[in-house]
């Protein structure tokens, strides 16, 4: 890994406040090209909080962020975020339930299509080109995900954890040059934790993601992140590799609580 | 005609001088999309892999296992290790590790191809306990990128190291080939027996040939059928089927996307020729009944109405006799709103010939397929006759003998009432096991294991394994699978153990479809917990004993069978399961097994008037936690004919 790299995110000083509540503190953190880094927290940290303000939906009160060595206006709006080649994945599920799954990944695509809605309409020349380009995209994360047999399935009948799979493509299919997964791996069993997790790392190794993600199960934070930041009650309170963090009192103590009282 | 080629090498470069590009050799569905490769790029394919594995030190005679899904690759690998007189050894890839262990260390294998990481990593852990495997080559490469050694290659380096050789040594590949002789070993299949270990069958290129052609001529089968290829590589069925009759006819063979897809891929292509074990039919045919028992009523009712009528056509159209008008006139109505759609959505319209081998069919089983008009057949072979024993022909169908001798085959009965034949396909010999070859061939004839015997019409009728036939109190004939097997037809129960031996009448043990029994209780408002609890609701019971009168009657028509009908019998507390060794991982029951675990239970079976026998179950929770079941079975009686 090369440290000298310029992180593809900056985070600095963020701090938000909800009504009287101070959601996040001054909190900088970064996110380098090519790693996979985690955000841990007890429930209510501001883990969310702080995904929702790196992809825009939530403007912060104080700090700033720089997205690949350019600092973003103070009132950027959501889907130009996106454009810019961040996408994201939700916590409770947010795909179109009476779509397929092809037409939930396709519309992952929608960022990168060129053409305008009447070519696409009369599926003529330049967009019917587009249109197979976007397709064969698509078709290679199916593979990818191993979802070919749901490919015509509406989204509303499939179980829970290939809905979660569902999302995780549809989030790969805009080619993002940052991937945030809000806890990819909720309420998921073993198994689908399994696999998940695999599929995140194969994203990172093989595909060449960068990933940030939320994550409650620790083992699989610990296994597959490059990097962690720790969050308690809207501060950062560490962070490092997965061994320091570990080994953090102040993390043992955010998690468990005051030893001997 | 001129002389055909004999060995798969010379055949396949046959194909691509015969055969125009635009003829599809085989297909795999990949993003999607069906590509497709012609005869010529399955020869260069295969000459590419084959010269990157002499590249690598492959010599005459070395064997390759080949281990995954269906995919054109590891026909092309074992086409290409054919072409240097080497000889693949197809793995089941769902074995256990002790038994890949096993015959890859039995068969030398110094080269092994894999499909995937997930077989990959299985072959990595055999190349440490076995030093004799030197490389192993993966197809797939994904998620392999990290795993870095010398002796690790994918297909694709393969082949490119076959191009480089190829281009300095132009002529290496065909004297390669020239070098092959019809009776060299062309491959190694190994038999998953119900005791000891695999035993590993070496066949011939001419063996191969032979017994394809002898197929492919019995049903005028050509290059234009459409075969879809998603049976285990090492199922000798696969190997005759996708590898053997396609080479030899020039047809097409498709394979699936993945397991999961293969319903749908094979509605795409719409096969003209299909070859699947029993199981296979069993388990569409339980989908079926399922999927029309929770259909409204009327579409309910009339599928029972046209399958009625179905099975009356066919029974005529079995003997032979000329078909009523009336139920002329109802089964085209019956094509057009039942059969049609349904065979369609099987996938199945367009099927000109499919067999059913490997294993006895319930002949229930086997006539609902006829009569929705799919030409279906039995076939008897085993992996010793290269698949080539008998099969029945167009127009001389029987439901349940497997049809007379095919052609070159000479079968007899020996004293005991074994099955005995000599063929063009007969088996060599068991590799590096001359004291099981002695056993099994005496005299050129064959021990096929299976009791059976030769009907009037010159079909040979198999009754069961040989060494579970025998005999009532009464004299009576007891051939345990057949029973069990006719009651299988039902698609409430799954499995079956009929006792008999040396007893006055016959019981039997039944293990309900837990999802068919619950989805019929749940229709009916009958509450139950769990699959005991289900297996022992009185409604159950009659349910069962239903289908229990049908076999019975269905046994009261065959003279020899009258006396063994079954009298009692007991719904079992769970499912016979591999992992408790009741059955084998190929679903046979394992009988001496049985007995002995369960002989309190087939006591009560045979003991007058006790209507019920308690029973206590340890099993152990994969943590190691075990936990004791206890459950009251009931036993029944059953009226018989």
């Amino acid at each position: 890994m090369n440290e000298e790299k310029e992180p593809i995110l900056r985070a600095e000083n963020i701090s938000i406040t909800f009504g009287g509540l101070k959601a996040l503190d001054r909190v900088s953190l970064e996110i380098n090209p090519g790693e996979i880094m985690a955000i841990i927290g007890p429930n209510g940290a501001g883990k969310t909080t702080m995904l929702n303000i790196i992809n825009g939906f939530y403007k912060p009160d104080e700090g700033r962020i720089i997205f690949e060595g350019k600092e973003r206006p103070k009132k950027m709006k959501p889907n130009l975020i996106a454009a810019q080649g961040i996408a994201r994945t939700f916590q409770n599920l947010a795909l179109f339930t009476g779509m397929s799954t092809l037409g939930n990944i396709m519309v992952g695509r929608t960022m990168l299509m060129h053409s305008n809605i009447f070519s696409q309409a009369l599926y003529w020349r330049f967009s019917q080109k587009e249109e197979i380009e976007h397709r064969a995209a698509v078709e290679r994360i199916i593979d990818f995900l191993q979802i070919e047999n749901i490919r015509r399935t509406p989204a509303s009948m499939l179980p829970y954890g290939l809905r979660k799979r569902v999302e995780l493509a549809r989030a790969l299919a805009a080619e993002p040059k940052l991937l945030l997964l809000d806890e990819p791996m909720a309420g998921m069993n073993l198994e689908e934790k399994e696999d998940i997790a695999r599929f995140v790392l194969d994203a990172n190794e093989e595909l060449g993601y960068t990933i940030a993600l939320i994550e409650h199960d620790m083992g699989v934070v610990m296994d597959i992140c490059d990097r962690i930041v720790v969050l308690d009650f809207g501060e950062k309170i560490a962070e490092g590799t997965p061994d320091e963090i570990k080994a953090d009192p102040k993390v043992i103590k955010a998690y468990l609580g005051t030893a001997g009282g | 005609m001129n002389e055909l080629p004999m060995t798969f090498p010379k055949i396949l470069i046959h194909n691509a001088e015969r055969f125009p590009p635009t003829k599809a050799a085989i297909r795999e569905k990949d993003y999607g999309i069906w590509q497709s490769y012609s005869w010529q790029d399955y020869l260069d394919q295969t000459r590419d892999f084959a010269l990157g594995l002499a590249a690598l030190g492959f010599k005459r005679d070395n064997k390759m296992a080949i281990i995954g899904d269906n995919r054109p690759q590891l026909y092309w690998g074992m086409a290409g290790c054919q072409c240097l007189g080497g000889v693949p050894v197809p793995l089941f890839q769902d074995a256990i590790h002790k038994e890949l262990h096993y015959i890859v260390d039995h068969s030398e294998c110094r080269f092994a191809l894999a499909e995937d990481q997930e077989q990959t990593d299985k072959l990595m852990v055999l190349k440490d306990e076995i030093p004799r495997l030197e490389y192993i080559i993966y197809d797939d490469p994904r998620g392999l990128q990290n795993y870095k050694h010398d002796w690790l290659i994918a297909f694709t380096d393969v082949q490119e190291m076959g191009r480089k050789l190829g281009k300095e040594n132009p002529d290496y590949f065909m004297n390669a080939v020239n070098d092959v002789k019809p009776d060299d070993m062309s491959i190694i299949s190994y038999t998953s027996g119900t005791t000891g270990n695999p035993k590993g069958v070496m066949l011939t290129h001419r063996k191969i040939a032979d017994c394809s052609r002898g197929f492919l001529q019995w049903d005028n089968l050509h290059e234009s059928e459409n075969v879809m290829a998603y049976l285990p590589m090492a199922w000798i069925g696969d190997h005759i089927f996708s590898y053997g009759q396609a080479l030899c006819s020039g047809f097409t063979v498709n394979c699936p996307e993945s397991t999961s897809t293969t319903v749908h891929d094979q509605k795409e292509i719409g096969p003209t020729h299909i070859f699947a074990p029993p199981r296979i039919w069993e388990n569409i045919l339980t989908q079926i009944m399922i999927k029309i028992e929770d259909s409204a009523w009327i579409k309910r009712k009339a599928f029972d109405y046209f399958m009625e009528v179905a099975k009356k056509v066919e029974k005529k159209r079995i003997a032979n006799e000329s078909v009523p008008l009336i139920d002329n006139i109802l089964y085209k109505i019956g094509v057009f709103i039942i059969y049609g759609p349904l065979v369609d959505n099987l996938g199945m319209s367009k099927i000109k010939v499919a067999y059913t081998a490997g294993e006895a069919i319930g002949p229930e089983i086997f006539e609902f397929y006829r009569s929705l008009g799919i030409n279906l057949k039995q076939l008897y072979g085993m992996t010793e006759s290269t698949a080539y024993i008998s099969m029945q022909k167009d127009g001389d169908i029987d439901s349940d003998s497997v049809g007379p001798p095919a052609p070159g085959v000479e079968i007899k009965i020996s004293d005991k009432g074994e099955v005995l034949y000599k063929g063009p396909g007969n088996f060599i010999g068991y590799f590096k096991n001359p004291e099981a070859t002695a056993e099994t061939i005496e005299d050129g004839w064959l021990h096929s294991g299976d009791a059976g015997y030769m009907t009037e019409r010159g079909h040979l009728k198999i009754i069961d394994r040989a060494k579970d036939v025998s005999k009532l109190n009464d004299g009576t004939m007891f051939a345990p699978k057949y029973i069990e097997n006719k009651l299988k037809f039902s698609q409430y129960i799954k499995e079956s153990v009929a006792h008999g031996m040396d007893r006055d009448f016959v019981a039997v043990f039944i293990d309900i479809d837990y999802g068919a029994v619950a989805n019929w209780a749940e229709r009916r408002h009958i509450g139950f917990t769990s699959y005991t609890d289900l297996a022992q609701k009185p409604p159950v019971y009659e349910l069962i004993k239903d289908e229990i009168l049908k076999v019975n009657k269905s046994l009261s028509e065959d003279p020899k069978l009258k006396n063994s009908q079954i009298k009692r019998y007991l719904l079992f507390h769970k499912e016979l399961n591999p992992d408790d060794g009741e059955i084998t991982r190929t679903r046979k029951v394992r009988r001496k097994f049985v007995a002995e675990k369960y002989g309190n239970l087939i006591e009560a079976l045979y003991t007058p008037d006790q209507d019920s026998v308690d029973m206590e179950a340890t099993f152990t929770y994969e943590d190691g936690r075990t936990t004791t079941m206890k459950a009251n079975l009931k036993v029944r009686d059953v009226e018989t004919f």
